[in-house]
């Protein structure tokens, strides 16, 4: 069983915008699934085909296993979500606010309402400004309200979009701290974000979204052996270390000589090669080692080379 | 059952918005307001050119008759107004807080959500219209003789008779009231900004109305969503001009019909981007 698929999912604006372009997502039941991507990139028009707020303009999607748009009534009560910031009715109190989305529910029990909203508001710590109007609550306070919304009953999967967006760090961290309660209960939890850190910590399976195009999907470990392991040594005789190194048959070799603030080193891509090979090869020929390591890029590293330096997104 | 928790949940927002209990009070000054200053101002024999010009030679005779005056009055723009904001807000207002996208989500179900909508602006139409009855009733009582109500053709007919036929007029311009609630809701599902949306249905109103008054133009005057608002005069005779009174029925049920349809083919199709 998986939490969502979606199987060449396509959406162009009625303008000709591709904003999302034949993504084929597979997020695992269980998992917290980190959706990846620079702002624009197509990541919360995905989110609102999965819900069925867009239709798709070709592909398909499911939610529990459930065809959407067409199943939204049917599958909607076991998924909660949170899109594109929190909504609420400004003149409500939080709990009135909750309480009108539950009455909206045709699968809630209206006699367990009070208790369900009153664990909501609990869970997120929200309990005590309950009867406070949600004009007033500060930004985090809104967002946890949103995130209540979500779990005014026992869900399935939980879809959050870039719930951290405008938080300060200390709402970040109790926003990732509630992330990873949601997930120990065993609720699957799709979270998307435009930044990396963010959700490093917490997920298990990350979606890496550029321009409307999934460029890549899979697990954090897969992710991190996309990238190339290089292996650097530090020595007095760069050159030499150069040639044992190309000697050995590793590619991307490169020498550096001594500079101000870095010592002379040779470096080369590891490919298959064995770093304790390498080392026992360079001492063998002689070279006086100082220093030798073997680094792989960051997911920091990865994630940019994926989706782009800066200002890189196409319109 | 739950649609119905759904639909009580939605009435009582929409009847404790500050907003709305303002209009609702707006609404029920105003047949004592006309009721006063009928009073003071003796009613003039020949009458004026209003709308409600017929009954005003009644009024001097029997108090109910204010709720007949009041009702034509307030069918001109207070009513519509009333009934335009409720419906007008009722989709666009939720696309305007966001609050559209949670529903859907929760999931309310487009369909039940569109039909819960026109649920309560019809309640709220009804609400308002029985207020302007309710309100000139018990004026007209207060300021004026009551007894045996003589009709418009000159009969006279009991008092609890007459207060039936007034329960079927207030009905009556309610199902007028329920017509143009569709027109809002319609018009509502277009846009993401309620005041446009309000703006729009009384823009629409007022339209109708003026070309309804152009005689180049009487051609077209039946067809408009105006033209039988202030047909209720028809119960006011013996006997009954039903024929007039069914093609007012006829034409509120085809517009909210048209405008039904309408809003439900828009809402069950398009994306929610708000």
């Amino acid at each position: 069983m998986t939490a969502i698929t979606t199987s060449g999912l396509t959406k162009r604006f009625r303008g000709g915008q591709l904003a999302v372009d034949h993504i084929d997502l597979e997020v695992p039941h269980g998992s917290v699934y980190g959706f990846l991507g620079p702002n624009g990139s197509g990541k919360t028009t995905t989110i609102r085909m999965l819900l069925g707020l867009a239709f798709p303009t070709s592909g398909s999607a499911t939610l529990l296993d459930v065809p959407m748009p067409g199943g939204a009534t049917r599958v909607l009560h076991r998924v909660g979500s949170l899109v594109e910031g929190p909504a609420f009715y400004p003149f409500l109190a939080g709990r009135d606010n909750l309480a009108r989305y539950d009455a909206a529910d045709a699968t809630a029990d209206p006699a367990t309402s009070r208790a369900r909203i009153d664990e909501a508001l609990d869970r997120v710590g929200l309990l005590a400004a309950a009867k406070k109007r949600y004009r007033n609550y500060s930004l985090g306070m809104k967002q946890r309200l949103a995130i209540a919304a979500g779990l005014l009953r026992p869900r399935e999967l939980i879809i959050l979009d870039e719930p951290t967006n405008g938080l300060d760090p200390q709402g970040t961290r109790e926003v990732r701290a509630l992330i990873r309660q949601i997930a120990a209960d065993g609720t699957t939890v799709f979270v998307s974000s435009h930044l990396l850190a963010e959700v490093e910590q917490i997920c298990t399976h990350v979606g890496v979204m550029r321009t409307g195009r999934l460029v890549f999907s899979g697990s954090l470990p897969e992710l991190r052996r996309t990238g190339a392991a290089r292996v650097t040594v530090q020595t007095a005789e760069p050159e030499a270390a150069a040639k044992v190194l190309a000697g050995l048959g590793l590619a991307d070799v490169q020498a550096a000589v001594a500079s101000a603030d870095a010592h002379a080193e040779a470096s080369a891509a590891l490919g298959d090669a064995s770093p304790e090979q390498v080392c026992a090869e360079l001492v063998q020929a002689g070279i006086g080692v100082r220093g030798f390591a073997v680094t792989s890029p960051s997911l920091e590293d990865l994630f940019v080379g994926l989706t782009g330096e800066g200002f890189d997104v196409s319109a | 059952m739950s649609a119905l928790r759904f639909y009580g949940s939605e009435l009582r927002l929409v009847v404790l918005r500050r907003r709305n209990l303002l209009l609702l009070a707006v609404t029920a000054v105003f047949p004592l307001i006309i009721g006063i200053a009928l009073r003071l101002a003796a009613p003039h024999p020949q009458g004026g050119n209003g709308a409600g010009v017929a009954f005003f030679n009644q009024l001097a005779g029997n108090g109910v008759f204010l709720t007949f005056i009041a009702l034509s009055t307030l069918l001109v723009l207070i009513l519509p107004v009333v009934v335009a904001v409720v419906a007008g807000d009722s989709i666009a207002g939720e696309a305007g807080y966001g609050t559209l996208r949670y529903l859907l989500a929760v999931p309310a179900g487009r369909t039940r959500l569109l039909a819960v909508k026109y649920g309560v602006i019809v309640t709220f139409g009804l609400c308002a219209t029985f207020i302007v009855s309710a309100v000139a009733l018990i004026a007209g009582a207060a300021l004026f003789p009551v007894g045996p109500v003589t009709l418009l053709s000159g009969a006279t007919i009991s008092l609890p008779a007459g207060l039936l036929r007034l329960l079927f007029v207030t009905l009556y311009v309610a199902a007028a009231m329920a017509a143009l609630g569709a027109i809002g809701l319609a018009i509502s599902t277009l846009t993401e900004h309620a005041i446009g949306a309000i703006a729009a249905v009384v823009i629409f109103v007022v339209t109708s109305e003026v070309v309804d008054n152009v005689p180049q133009l009487a051609a077209v005057g039946p067809y408009l969503p105006t033209h039988w608002w202030l047909s209720f005069d028809s119960l006011l005779r013996v006997p009954v001009d039903t024929s007039t009174l069914l093609r007012g029925l006829l034409s509120f049920a085809v517009y909210a019909l048209l405008f039904g349809s309408f809003a439900w083919a828009r809402f069950t199709s398009a994306d929610v981007t708000s």
